[in-house]
């Protein structure tokens, strides 16, 4: 009886948890958010991050997203070859990539790389008294290092998405033409009558919005880091795996509500 | 304001976190101009005093008055501030990483958010953090380095520099000579002394080492399971008839602080 009373206690003190921390995550994003329209705003930090995450996640992203698409034009092959239906290989390819794959992969690879980073560095920050040296010097803490992130993580990452679209494209044409055998005029013909201007819009969006979990989450667990360097790798864990996991469940969520019908 | 208006009036603080009470009802006077140190052993609740002051930890109950203003009960910006007037040195220097030394002295002085004084350009920062660095007794030439760059003494000379970089009307030291060689240690003492008197700035230290408290402060307090069990002139630190003062400061193992650890 104790068992099982325990394991109720257990699962209970779980969902508090839970629901403590989405609603310290909420309101901490607000706090960054409201920062955006209250003046200073550090463009300096802004552009440094804008440019950590949109361009020194460029080789990573683009080189994921290259080989996605090889590897979707190479499994429709095996399975559509037995129905003859080998046409189609161009349009899952696109769509794939650009409502789906794009953004996901583009978003977990971005995740695994900046959001860790984030983590660390503010982590760092925190545990080394940077955090509150910043408040002695006439500085808001949120205002100087999530504000900036929190924007730049939304604005980078629909960037990274497009050219993960146009590179994961390219690698399923090459692909079908180099090693399938397709036409190229009749597989680009077949990509442009099949994606629609919706498809690129909606892998964007959730691309902005995958962006700022990523952002949040670094920013979070590194901002309430405790305890010195074992902090530091436990924030730099949970915002890893929590933007993961929140990326995943955002895009069911978005998915639903832009193409389910 | 006349001068028997403490700088800083500590009344009834108190600090828990969760059962642990670290603050338990501090009662303390710094006068303008002097320097008080906050002598006690580790986990006895002294960063967490200054950190009350700084606005970093809310206190459970009690007022902080700076110039006769309780700022617990001041307004977020206004508070914000009260607190701008005051310098902080952090136990391990806590410069930003990513920033050159220059930039970390001048952070204070660009920084948008300032409220006393105009915001500085940062060409204007730059030539006035090479006058800082010269006072704390380095080569304006170091402002090009970054922290990582430097040894622990010239760390704590950067964090001192940035401290008193904005002329505050308070300085806090927290745990100033810790990590250092007792030359080095000395003589960041005497940079203290010398900011200090230079400015006519209030200061309150923390720390462990009995030298450096006689070297920097006018008056001491000793803070033990969070009270102030002691407060006299920093000159009797040595010999002050309290058997826990005497104690801690001849650093003995017998005595009434070594039976409580014992329990």
């Amino acid at each position: 009886m104790n068992v099982i009373l325990d394991f109720i206690a257990a699962l209970g003190r779980a969902a508090l948890n839970l629901v403590r921390t989405a609603g310290a995550l909420a309101l901490f994003g607000l706090a960054g958010l409201s920062h955006l329209v209250r003046p200073p705003f550090y463009w300096r930090i802004f552009l440094g991050s804008l440019v950590e995450i949109g361009f020194f996640s460029l080789p990573v992203v683009a080189l994921t997203a290259l080989f996605s698409g090889g590897v979707i034009a190479l499994q429709s092959y095996t399975g559509f070859a037995q129905y003859h239906v080998q046409s189609a290989i161009a349009g899952i390819v696109v769509l794939s990539v650009t409502r789906e794959l794009g953004p996901v992969l583009a978003g977990l690879m971005v995740a695994g790389r900046v959001g860790a980073a984030m983590a660390a560095e503010i982590g760092t920050m925190r545990v080394t008294d940077q955090v509150d040296a910043l408040t002695t010097l006439s500085t808001n803490p949120v205002k100087y290092l999530v504000t900036p992130r929190l924007l730049a993580g939304t604005l980078a990452l629909p960037f990274l998405v497009l050219v993960a679209d146009i590179l994961g494209v390219l690698g399923g044409f090459t692909v079908s033409v180099v090693k399938l055998d397709f036409s190229a005029p009749a597989y680009i013909a077949a990509t442009l009558a099949t994606v629609k201007p919706i498809d690129i819009t909606v892998g964007l969006a959730k691309a902005a919005v995958f962006g700022f979990l990523i952002a949040l989450m670094g920013c979070y667990h590194g901002y309430h880091s405790r305890g010195g360097a074992e902090g530091v790798g436990a924030a730099t864990t949970s915002a890893v795996v929590g933007a993961s996991i929140l990326l995943l469940a955002f895009d069911y969520l978005l998915t639903d509500v832009f193409f389910s019908q | 304001m006349t001068d028997a208006t403490p700088k800083i009036r500590i009344r009834g603080l108190t600090k828990s976190f969760g059962p642990k009470r670290v603050l338990d009802g501090i009662d303390l006077d710094v006068m303008p101009g002097t320097s008080c140190v906050v002598i006690g052993g580790s986990g006895s609740g002294k960063s967490v005093l200054l950190r009350c002051i700084l606005g970093l930890i809310a206190p459970d109950s009690g007022s902080i008055e700076i110039d006769g203003v309780d700022i617990l009960t001041l307004p977020p910006r206004r508070r914000e501030g009260a607190i701008e007037k005051i310098g902080m040195l952090f136990q391990n220097g806590a410069l930003f990483d990513s920033l050159s030394v220059w930039e970390n002295v001048a952070f204070g002085l660009m920084a948008a958010g300032r409220r006393h004084g105009a915001r500085m350009a940062r060409a204007e920062a730059r030539a006035h953090a090479g006058q800082v660095l010269e006072q704390v007794g380095l080569d304006p030439s170091v402002g090009a380095l970054y922290p990582s760059e430097l040894s622990g003494g010239m760390q704590k000379r950067v964090g001192l520099a940035r401290a008193i970089a904005s002329q505050p009307d308070i300085l806090f030291f927290d745990e100033p000579t810790t990590g250092l060689d007792p030359i080095m240690g000395a003589v960041i003492d005497g940079l203290i002394v010398d900011c200090v008197r230079r400015l006519g700035s209030t200061a309150i230290a923390i720390t462990h080492d009995m030298a450096s408290a006689q070297r920097i402060g006018d008056r001491a307090a000793m803070l033990y399971q969070g009270k102030l069990i002691w407060q006299g002139a920093a000159s009797a630190l040595l010999d002050s008839g309290n058997p826990m003062v005497d104690q801690f400061t001849h650093g003995r193992r017998e005595g009434p602080i070594s039976m409580e650890l014992r329990r």
